[in-house]
């Protein structure tokens, strides 16, 4: 009798599931999975996210993704994660490809294959998991009879990396994109395709199938476009091969943002961030200069505070979890913050619940908003100052006077939390060891202040990482610090803190070199990416996987320098490796801003001042159609032109736009 | 009020351990909207208490646990809303009030019994190694690190085809005391059986009185 492939791999699993850590994680069964009817569907996905599943499953990303394809009649969703090494070796021992929680089918099975790629260090993981599915490593290797790979996440704002990897990178935000990608994987695989000849079929529909996609706004398929390289290695231009499509591509945005999911996987074992959140706004109006994040995901739209505690309620009677996160990338920005607060704080007032509140501004109102979450059950209060001199701060555009700093956690300690946790970073542009001594002075002064409040109890935890300069922000034109300098830093930083009740961490040099030339990296990188994978590299995340010594022959063997992407100076009229994507800032908005930073001047937040990053002309037929609050750029008022609006050609962004932005908001005093 | 939960854990649940087992409990709880009692101090735990670990791998048809309310709750009603928002690998078979000054159920806990299919590798000769066993005097075992006698925690051991097919089923009942545990899978070491090839579940807990 024959055995289908989903029972055996169950067969199999009974028998090695006893010899590994933690079992729970490969056998699915969660309360709010999701178990449908294989045949019942024409369209299957699975998703993934190439860490393990402690991490991965509270990824919310993937839950809205999970969530919008699951509630289509025609196709499902379903969810795998990184195996861990014990269970990696046994799979491989026991010839056990890597299958989907819910069915446990194997993925090769499956249409479509999504990856999130949230940040660089998972791509040896990616491309671990995809060798273990079966499925070609690459790309040009996969014929029909394959997925289709595709991968999303803000580390795909420079997807060269991994071009020769994934066929289809989403660029953007994937609630609407996913549709349209589904519906033409649909399309093709209900062709009738007998009239082209059996054998050059495979590929030829493939072909097709991927160059629909291409026209997808905000799907970039690498292998439609070429580059052309100068002789110092730089690029000189990105050419489309193929008529039509996009170049820049463009990002994706949801005009409003839709519903949040609220039936949350409940794992069975316990994992990393085991809670419900709902995200209160996307993006972020700050424009600090180093971040990634705040660059990416503009403009600023906010959930109504009714929409908010509604979700959190459903979240909670769904799951039934303890916890509930409000998340945003800057909390105390959220117009309606006290508003919202307030409300949720009378929602579970009687109920054991622990509400965290992340990314808050450094200021008492802070204070205040905790204390009414009564949040005390948290290892302590984090606030990130990022910096510790006015001119650092200056230039990476996060302006908090020592004063402000002081006075809050002098009052964080009064109220009675014992330990604060406070965010910096080494390496800032032209940052001399001054600035890196005034960290351990303003620390110092902090527990000093703490101590006069709140005794000898007081605790202090300074994290301390390493900036690494990202695509797609007015820092992407400078190098990373070099490691003799950030050794020096971090010696000096161990020197000054040495306080049994400061407690200090920082990030190895090698970790930030990592991170640092898989995010700038171009096309070649692919090859060194291979090759220090197949030498063992994965788990890049994870310090006690660390193989910088890897990395560094892969460069070799391919005869590249890491040095080209770490700390090489860019000209400022250089063409980036992922200028050829555009989160729809302009780049000539990020070099004024570059050039802002180095004469040490500040932007305000731009709820304040449209900077005309350029998001709003991109975007303006849809903050047009959504007026008012739910966005935090201006209003548009002129009347819609007659233009031909067509998904082929949004390559009109990188020109500027001609818009009349009226009645931009007046600044504050 | 204070209720005592007969329930049967199974299917994926086997990978969920004991303090994992707490948590999904209390989310349960939670989501049925039962007035659970909570400890007192900082970190307030919810008032549930579990009669015996069950090791991690092992199903089971015979978890015992008490749970405290805060107000009462009609016994049925309990039922029928608890399990609505368990995960269907667990399913309660029994609900009953007990009174509130009862002793703890791990100090009332006596024995426990278990059944392990046998994979036939190791099937063959089984009848003469328990046979060995049963009439050793002292069965020698360690366990991280610590030397500790076997038998007198085994209370019966016999050998049973499995129901409707040719494979053979192990039956031990095995002592439950606080300090004094017989653990099924010593018992399969004992027997040159390896613990991690073979699907146990637990059938019955056993109290005092």
């Amino acid at each position: 009798m024959h055995t289908p492939r989903h029972a055996q791999i169950e067969n199999k699993l009974d028998r090695i599931l006893l010899k590994v850590q933690k079992p729970g994680r490969y056998v699915g069964g969660e309360l709010n999975s999701v178990i449908k009817d294989w045949d019942s569907v024409s369209i299957r996905a699975a998703l993934i996210f190439p860490d393990i599943y402690d991490i991965g499953v509270s990824n919310v990303g993937l839950k809205i993704l999970y969530d919008q394809i699951n509630q289509r009649d025609d196709a499902l969703a379903e969810r795998a994660y990184a195996p861990w090494t014990d269970m990696e070796a046994l799979m491989r021992a026991e010839g056990i490809p890597l299958y989907a929680l819910e069915s446990k089918r194997p993925l090769s099975g499956f249409d479509i294959i999504g990856f999130s790629l949230p940040y660089e260090t998972l791509y040896t993981n990616a491309l671990n998991i995809l060798d273990l599915t079966g499925i070609p490593l690459r790309a040009d290797e996969r014929d029909s009879s394959h997925p289709i790979v595709i991968a999303g996440g803000h580390s795909t704002t420079n997807p060269e990396p991994m071009h020769a990897f994934i066929d289809a990178f989403v660029i953007g935000e994937g609630e609407e994109v996913i549709h349209d990608i589904i519906n033409i994987v649909k399309k093709f695989k209900d062709l009738k395709v007998d009239k082209f000849e059996p054998s050059n079929l495979p590929t030829f529909k493939r072909e097709n199938l991927l160059l629909e996609l291409a026209h997808i706004p905000g799907v970039y398929v690498p292998r439609f476009y070429q580059p052309h390289y100068m002789d110092d290695g730089t690029i000189a231009r990105m050419e489309s091969l193929a008529e039509g499509i996009a170049n820049p591509i463009v990002k994706r945005i949801v005009a409003k943002l839709p519903p949040p999911p609220t039936k949350f996987i409940v794992p069975n074992i316990e994992v990393v961030h085991n809670r419900a959140s709902v995200e209160i706004m996307r993006g972020c109006t700050r424009g600090c200069r180093f971040c990634h994040a705040g660059m990416i995901t503009r403009p600023v739209r906010e959930r109504s505070v009714d929409e908010v505690v509604a979700a959190a309620r459903e979240a909670i009677r769904s799951t039934g979890f303890e916890e509930l996160a409000l998340m945003s990338l800057s909390s105390s920005d959220y117009t309606h913050i006290m508003e919202l607060v307030t409300a949720i704080g009378e929602e579970f007032k009687d109920e054991k619940l622990v509400v965290s509140l992340p990314s808050l501004r450094i200021e008492s109102v802070s204070v205040d908003l905790m204390d009414k979450l009564r949040d005390r059950r948290g290892s302590g209060f984090t606030l990130a100052p990022e910096a510790a001199t006015e001119r650092m701060r200056r230039i990476i555009n996060k302006f908090i006077p020592d004063e402000d700093i002081l006075n809050t956690t002098r009052e964080i300690y009064r109220r009675g939390w014992t330990t604060i946790k406070l965010y910096f970073m080494i390496g800032h542009p032209s940052e001399t060891l001054e600035d890196v001594q005034a960290i351990a002075d303003l620390c110092r002064r902090v527990i000093a202040e703490g101590r006069k409040v709140a005794g000898m109890k007081v605790k202090l935890h300074a994290g301390v990482s390493t900036f690494v300069p990202k695509p797609q922000t007015p820092f992407q034109w400078v190098a990373c610090d070099t490691r003799e300098n950030i050794l020096a830093k971090q010696d000096l930083l161990r020197r000054e803190l040495r306080d049994r009740n400061i407690k200090l961490s920082w990030t190895k040099p090698e970790d930030t070199l990592l991170e640092a030339f898989l995010s700038r990296g171009d096309r070649k990188l692919a090859e060194v990416i291979f090759t220090a994978w197949k030498s063992g590299a994965k788990f890049d995340a994870w310090g006690e996987h660390r193989k910088f010594e890897t990395w560094m022959s892969a460069f070799a063997e391919h005869g590249l320098d890491p040095v080209f992407y770490t700390h090489r100076p860019r000209r400022t009229d250089e063409i980036f490796a992922w200028d050829h994507i555009t989160a729809a800032v302009r780049k000539n908005f990020l070099f004024q801003d570059f050039r802002q930073s180095l004469e040490g001047q500040i932007r305000v937040d731009c709820r304040l001042n449209c900077y005309a990053c350029g998001i709003l002309p991109t975007f303006i037929d849809l903050r047009r159609d959504h007026p008012g609050e739910g966005w935090k750029c201006p209003d548009v008022k002129t009347p819609r032109r007659e233009r031909v609006v067509h998904s082929r050609q949004v390559s009109v962004i990188s020109e500027q736009s001609s818009v009349i932005i009226d009645q931009l908001p007046v600044g504050r005093e | 009020m204070r209720i005592r939960i007969t329930f049967s854990k199974q299917g994926a649940l086997r990978y969920t351990g004991h303090l994992d087992l707490h948590t999904l409990l209390e989310r349960a709880a939670r989501r049925a909207s039962l007035p659970l009692a909570y400890s007192q101090g900082f970190h307030p735990t919810p008032k549930i208490q579990l009669a015996s670990a069950l090791p991690l791998g092992f199903s089971s048809r015979a978890e015992v646990m008490d749970i405290w309310l805060t107000s009462d709750i009609e016994v049925s009603r309990l039922r029928i809303d608890l399990q609505a928002t368990l995960p269907h690998d667990i399913q309660i078979l029994n609900v009953e009030k007990v009174d509130d000054r009862a002793p703890a159920l791990q100090t009332q806990l006596i024995a426990a019994e278990y059944e392990a299919d046998i994979p036939d590798e190791y099937a063959s000769n089984l009848t003469s190694r328990l046979a060995a066993l049963s009439e050793a005097k002292s069965i020698l075992r360690v366990r991280r690190g610590k030397t500790y006698e076997l038998r007198p925690l085994i209370e019966s051991l016999e050998a049973a085809p499995a129901d409707g097919s040719e494979k053979t089923r192990l039956l031990m009942r095995l002592t439950a005391r606080e300090g004094a545990t017989g653990r099924p899978e010593e018992v399969l070491s004992a027997l040159e059986i390896p613990p991690d090839s073979v699907r146990v579940e637990r059938t019955r807990l056993i109290f005092r009185g």
